[in-house]
């Protein structure tokens, strides 16, 4: 693992932000933190880098920061009552209404006539792509002036790893013991399909990448949708000094691509580009060997999960040489 | 002042209610026979007449979500629903209670499914008088948009602080036109002051809601909410008050017609007390000692009930439900006969199960049951 | 001839009129034209449909209340003291005297249809051919014959509301939006005035109303 990252250490550190012109440095992010110490995030968890980093976007945009919380690992990181670890207005949700109760909040701001909010519904793939996608579709279909943020680690990970709509094949979880049968459920493209503004991926494990989408959605009126894959080292079970790391295998692997839909073009984000585009992929084995969730995988199904891969980056170099998808 | 009088239905009355308390947001979901009320709503938005913001929401579980997200900022908001969407909207109906926050909402009663009825039945708003929403059921168009005027001021009123559902019933009430006496837009904007939230969400000191909470704090949460619903009783006496100084309408939690001298008390609420009230008259010309007892308000419980049972010297009482709780008896019934025990009474008992999805009840039907001297339940054509 | 609407006259300080129509025909209207003809003269009324099963062309029916105490029933009538059949065709489908009081009244729309009329001598029974009197006017919506306005008109040759009554009603109901009466009825002021600076099509329902009053007959008895 060490020697396939190594060569990308500073891939992050890359030109980001359309056709490689803007230049962005880790030390131009704000230090302040919205997160505060003492929140109860389990040690290595990389959802938490997104909060940290989408609460650093707003800020640096100088309007104010209203965030919701879906029912998910973000709310248990919050502490308990009356206690709270995040610097920053926040409602925590049910768990089908995150985009829902966000409606509420945009227009009751917009009726006492604010325009200098950046309204933030945070959530987790099960309250995404599951129990929450009729809110989130009606939400966005509605265009209220919000972003959404699906941090996805591939299971309900809050509740012990029950499986997802976002879980990828093969992956065991506690309520699929025998590996799950089926797809992940592509939820950005869902999102791309209903014309909104704004639709990217995202990975911790590339920051300034991240750092650069919540910005580039924060500037954009209308709902906006990131979704960020964030490797949980408890339900994944891997190492939690590896969380960075199991994020870039992802991308090099091609499990995860990096890209961004802006009013219908398509564009890859830098770190996805050499994978997409020149074929530069990294064997999806070594990406699914280094995880306990795969334990137990035959080599049948990891070439069919190399196959899928492969299907996949056809349809974004498809996508990257076409640009326009609506 | 130049009262004015319109000719509408219950649902057009409560729109035009929900017009002058100019909520910030409106969550809607169209359901039959609910529509009216957010059509009538979306054309005022459309026209100007009402700036509130209208989110078309696409379920009724994420419209109480909006009005609940609205809420937590310090938005006034409103939503209408029946029946399914109101089940639908279950979990967030007990959120909006629990979170202290002063929803109003309309909810035409209506059958459940299966079997497609969209007819009046209680059972939809009866199965969730535990959900922690001060709870009014309506039996006039006129009371319909009276109650909903009350509604917002009760729900805000710092003492309080609570959701607030007014029921009207499905078509016998959301359908039928009757004259209105509208309520002067000036005279209630004094009567309802700018609404003010203290625990909702604000930028200059941030804090959170609804996050974790342990056993050492929730049953505090909801010691306080059943406290505030207590104290709701006497502001909804209060507000009722100040309403009949602003428009000469008087209400109360229970409205009482010919109980004083009555050895026979019928029981009721909504458009079926008042058909009640006609069958009670009819026995009156044969000689019959009857009144009727309409409750208003059946969260909270209101004190009213219990001083008024305990003056009044009916031996009988007659309770009619158009809601029942399977296996166990008519909701209102077994309210009544629990709080007969707590006033140590034993009255003669009889429940009536009539109304259930939309089933006609005539005055004349009710005469024959109210006459039937046996006791027990019975239910309306079987 | 007005009815007797005294409390102490127990069983007629109350008037329950039952409208036949077809779906799209207008009936809701025609019964709410009706209450706020009766509110307008100071009386209680009710206005309401048999909701569910309506479908555009299908035999469907309203209702009205007048009374002259706070109207309370919410059932059904069954025992209408009136029917107003408004569409010619629903009495061959529809059995449109159900529940009609003996005596009571029946306004029919006869159309150009040879309605037997002989099988109805047990009521009171008049008929207008208030579909002529729509095409008269060109009261056409979605190229059907408005047919309450002209019966609203012809209605108020029961007795039950007077024509005056009828036709503000009217005007106030299809003003369109919402029917504002003004407690000044109390007073028992019901004239139209300023009728002349009116749209034309407004001033042709009117004038429909006050035709259909003026065609509709008595077929037995006096009056």
């Amino acid at each position: 693992m060490v020697e396939v990252l190594g060569k990308e250490e500073h891939e992050g550190m890359e030109a980001v932000g359309g056709e490689g012109k803007v230049v962005k440095w880790l030390a131009e992010i704000p230090a302040d933190e919205y997160v505060l110490k003492g929140n109860s995030a389990c040690a290595g968890c990389t959802a938490m880098i997104a909060l940290r980093y989408a609460l650093k976007a707003s800020r640096a945009t100088g309007r104010k920061t209203l965030l919701l919380v879906g029912a998910c690992c973000m709310v248990v990181c919050e502490g308990v009552y009356p206690n709270t670890a995040y610097n920053v207005p926040t409602l925590d949700t049910a768990f089908a209404c995150t985009a829902s109760m966000a409606s509420g909040v945009e227009a009751a701001l917009k009726s006492f006539g604010r325009r200098d909010v950046n309204v933030i519904a945070f959530a987790g793939d099960g309250g995404t792509v599951d129990i929450g996608i009729q809110a989130l579709s009606g939400a966005v279909e509605r265009g209220h002036n919000f972003l959404y943020v699906c941090y996805d680690n591939e299971a309900y990970c809050n509740t012990g790893m029950q499986r997802s709509g976002a879980t990828p094949p093969c992956a065991r979880t506690t309520t699929t013991p025998g590996g799950k049968r089926e797809k992940k459920k592509d939820v950005p493209r869902i999102m791309a399909a209903h014309g909104i503004p704004y639709v990217a991926t995202a990975c911790p494990s590339y920051p300034i990448d991240l750092y650069e989408k919540f910005k580039r959605a924060f500037s954009i009126e209308g709902p906006k949708y990131i979704h960020i894959l964030t490797p949980c080292p408890v339900s994944w079970r891997f190492p939690t000094s590896k969380g960075v790391e199991m994020g870039k295998l992802a991308v090099r692997t091609g499990m995860w691509t990096l890209y961004e839909v802006e009013h219908g073009v398509f564009r890859l984000s830098p770190p996805s580009r050499r994978v997409v585009l020149r074929g530069d992929v990294v064997p999806v084995e070594k990406y699914l060997r280094a995880q306990g969730r795969f334990n137990g995988i035959t080599d049948e199904e990891v070439e069919r999960i190399q196959k899928m891969v492969y299907q996949e980056l056809e349809w974004f170099k498809e996508a990257a040489a076409r640009r326009k998808l609506w | 002042m130049q009262e004015e009088e319109v000719f509408v239905t219950g649902n057009e009355a409560v729109a035009r209610a929900v017009k002058l308390a100019k909520p910030n947001v409106i969550a809607a979901y169209p359901i039959t026979p609910q529509t009216e009320i957010v059509e009538v709503l979306a054309r005022y938005v459309e026209s100007g007449e009402l700036k509130s913001e209208y989110i078309h929401v696409e379920s009724e579980h994420s419209a109480m979500a909006a009005c609940i997200g609205a809420a937590s900022m310090g938005a006034r908001v409103f939503t209408a629903t029946s029946s399914h969407g109101f089940l639908y909207m279950c979990e967030m109906i007990f959120w909006a209670s629990i979170a202290r926050l002063p929803i109003v909402m309309a909810n035409v009663n209506r059958a459940l499914g299966p079997g497609w009825n969209i007819w009046a039945d209680l059972k939809d708003a009866m199965s969730h008088r535990d959900a922690g929403w001060i709870q009014f059921y309506t039996a006039s168009v006129q009371e319909a948009y009276d109650t909903t005027l009350m509604a917002f001021r009760i729900a805000e009123d710092q003492r309080v602080m609570l959701p607030t559902m007014v029921n009207l019933e499905g078509f016998v009430l959301s359908h039928v036109m009757q004259p209105l006496r509208l309520v002067d837009e000036a005279e209630y904007d004094r009567f309802l002051p700018p609404v003010r939230i203290p625990h909702a969400l604000n930028f200059e000191r941030p804090h959170t809601l609804g996050t974790l909470i342990s056993p050492e704090h929730n049953y505090l949460v909801q010691y306080d909410n059943n406290r505030c619903m207590r104290a709701a009783d006497d502001v909804i006496a209060e507000v009722e008050r100040e309403f009949e100084r602003m428009s000469g309408r008087r209400y109360g939690a229970v409205m009482k017609y010919r109980c004083d001298d009555a050895e026979t008390l019928v029981i009721a609420m909504g458009t079926l007390a008042k058909e009640a009230e006609v069958a009670c008259d009819s026995l009156r010309e044969k000689g019959e000692k009857i009144g009727v007892l309409r409750l208003r308000q059946l969260r909270p419980f209101p004190k009213a009930f219990l001083e008024e049972v305990k003056r009044l010297t009916a031996e009988r009482f007659i309770i009619i439900d158009r809601a029942y709780s399977s296996g166990y008896g008519g909701i209102l019934a077994e309210e009544v006969k629990a709080k007969l025990y707590d006033l140590g009474l034993k009255k003669e008992v009889k429940s009536i199960i009539a109304g259930l999805g939309g089933q006609d009840v005539p005055h004349e039907a009710l005469e024959k049951m109210f006459m039937d001297k046996r006791g027990g339940e019975v239910w309306f054509g079987v | 001839m007005v009815w007797s609407m005294s409390e102490s006259d127990e069983g007629k300080h109350e008037i329950e009129i039952r409208i036949h129509s077809r779906g799209g025909q207008g009936g809701v209207t025609a019964a709410k034209m009706l209450a706020v003809a009766a509110s307008l003269e100071g009386k209680y009324s009710t206005a309401f449909s048999i909701y569910g099963a309506e479908r555009r062309g299908s035999p469907t029916a309203s209702f009205t209340r007048i009374s002259n105490r706070e109207i309370r029933k919410y059932s059904q009538i069954r025992k209408p003291d009136c029917v107003i059949v408004m569409d010619p065709t629903i009495a061959s489908v529809v059995d449109v005297t159900e529940g009609l009081k003996p005596g009571g009244k029946l306004l029919i729309n006869v159309g150009n249809n040879s309605t037997d009329l002989e099988r109805f001598r047990d009521y009171e029974v008049y008929a207008v051919d208030a579909t002529r009197v729509s095409l008269r006017f060109d009261l056409k919506v979605a190229g059907i014959p408005v047919l309450n306005v002209p019966m609203v008109g012809a209605a108020a040759r029961l007795g039950i509301i007077s024509l005056d009554s009828a036709k503000q009603a009217i005007l106030k109901v299809l003003g369109g939006g919402s029917v504002v009466t003004s407690l000044a009825r109390y007073a028992g002021t019901t004239a139209l005035d300023g009728t002349e600076s009116l749209p034309s099509t407004m001033r042709k329902n009117l004038m429909a109303a006050e035709l259909a009053y003026k065609e509709t007959k008595r077929l037995n008895g006096s009056g």
